[in-house]
């Protein structure tokens, strides 16, 4: 592995290498395309396992990781790159590479149905993959607030209680140190099974 | 986001004038061949009290099923196929179909993607028809409560005559619900059609308040 390192470094600047949970590198995203199609063609990294996306909103900025898979040598890669992060409703832009697999395509589409990371060229990247028709900060950006939406869209039903769930062990399971017990379970179950329920 | 044209997509479903063989001419509209999207219309149960309990006993002894597996909790409705629990025995059918079908059980989780397509096959079953709601997903959200996807209850959108909860329940948890909508059944109190017809308003402004994709007749059966 290491040796496919430094052959990568003599031929691409890399920013970053690390290997500390599986081999990961960072390279700029103007060179991205380029080091895929590298590891793909000479260096076989014939599979891709997934594209996915971080998004980093104290440091403003995207990160775009791109698992591949040797599967003659059996060892995995992970490319990683850090994209500008756009304020909703403009989007983010990154290069294509659905030319290098066809599977390329879905994940795009989906970062794009997801973040807000445009990836222009690519085939059908537009057209909606599960939300149909989203019209707010797409909902995996973490300044979407999911709850605030799921209560405002989707008529919670009231008496659902919740529970720190350390406190709440804490009080179940030594009553006698301070943690207030709550009668949060009968309460639960006597909501839920509704006034419907035979 | 740019939004796709579903009508460009489908556009041999367009009306249009078509020749046949003979050189007759007429006109031919394939989305108005397959359904009707007059308003639902309450039938109300028969003055005769005796009739509607035999019917009533009849409908309750022959359920057939039609299964919206979507949610994780439909995995539950297998075995109850097998014969460890024997289903068939309470006189319960899978069908495959919505017209073929009287209850409707929704396996767990209902996204906006999928209330759509539950709509639509809710609306085609034959009345009278009955509805399960399997899981906690389907009464209060269950551990999706606060998902930007989920919908939290779904007798906000279809009339929903039984609610079964667990996160997953048993397959016997799934008899028992059966055994209360029989129950229901007979004693009359199985009004899901009438009460979708009567509020039909209602729901439907429910239903258009998430489905932005609103691409198909308001009801259609
Ligand atoms: S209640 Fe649990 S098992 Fe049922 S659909 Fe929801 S998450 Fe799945």
């Amino acid at each position: 592995m290491e040796r496919i390192i430094e052959n990568i470094k003599k031929q691409f600047p890399l920013q970053d290498v690390n290997s500390d949970h599986g081999w990961f590198i960072t390279c700029e995203k103007k060179d991205v395309i380029s080091l895929l199609t590298h590891l793909k063609i000479t260096g076989g990294f014939t599979h891709l396992i997934l594209i996915t996306a971080v998004d980093w909103i104290e440091e403003d900025r995207f990160q775009l990781t791109y698992l591949l898979n040797n599967p003659q040598l059996k060892i995995r890669l992970g490319l990683r790159t850090f994209i500008e992060r756009s304020v909703w409703p403009d989007e983010s832009e990154m290069q294509s590479a659905h030319h290098l697999w066809p599977a390329v395509k879905t994940y795009q589409r989906e970062l794009h149905e997801m973040f807000g990371i445009d990836f222009p060229g690519s085939p059908e990247v537009n057209d909606p993959l599960i939300l149909e028709y989203w019209d707010d900060i797409p909902p995996y950006r973490r300044d979407f607030d999911t709850k605030k939406y799921s209560e405002e869209t989707y008529f919670p039903r009231e008496g659902r209680g919740s529970n720190d769930p350390a406190e709440y062990m804490k009080s179940q399971l030594y009553p006698n140190e301070g943690g207030k017990s709550q009668d949060f379970p009968q309460e639960i179950s006597k909501k839920s099974s509704g006034e419907k329920n035979a | 986001m740019a939004k796709m044209n579903y009508k460009k997509r489908f556009s041999d479903l367009e009306k249009r004038m078509v020749t046949s063989p003979d050189g007759e001419e007429f006109e031919v509209d394939p989305m108005k061949d397959y359904f009707s999207d007059a308003r639902p219309k309450v039938h109300p149960p028969s003055k005769i009290t005796p009739l509607e309990n035999f019917m009533n006993w009849c409908r309750a002894e022959s359920i057939y099923i039609l299964g919206f597996g979507t949610g994780c909790g439909a995995i539950e409705m297998r075995p109850l196929m097998s014969p460890m629990y024997d289903a068939f025995r309470f006189g319960i059918h899978w069908r495959p179909t919505p017209r073929q079908s009287t209850v409707f059980v929704i396996g767990g989780y209902a996204s906006v993607k999928t209330i759509k397509r539950i709509v639509r096959s809710y609306e085609q079953m034959q009345g009278p028809k009955w509805v399960i709601g399997l899981c906690s997903c389907t009464i209060n959200g269950g551990m999706y409560w606060d998902s930007y996807n989920t919908v939290n209850r779904l007798d906000h959108y279809i009339p929903v005559d039984v609610y079964i909860t667990g996160c997953m329940p048993r397959p016997e948890a799934l008899l028992d619900g059966f055994t209360v909508l029989k129950k229901r059944i007979k004693e009359g109190r199985g009004e899901g059609s009438n009460e979708y017809a009567e509020n039909f308003d209602w729901y439907k402004a429910n239903q258009k308040k998430i489905i932005k994709s609103w691409d198909m007749p308001d009801y259609n059966w």
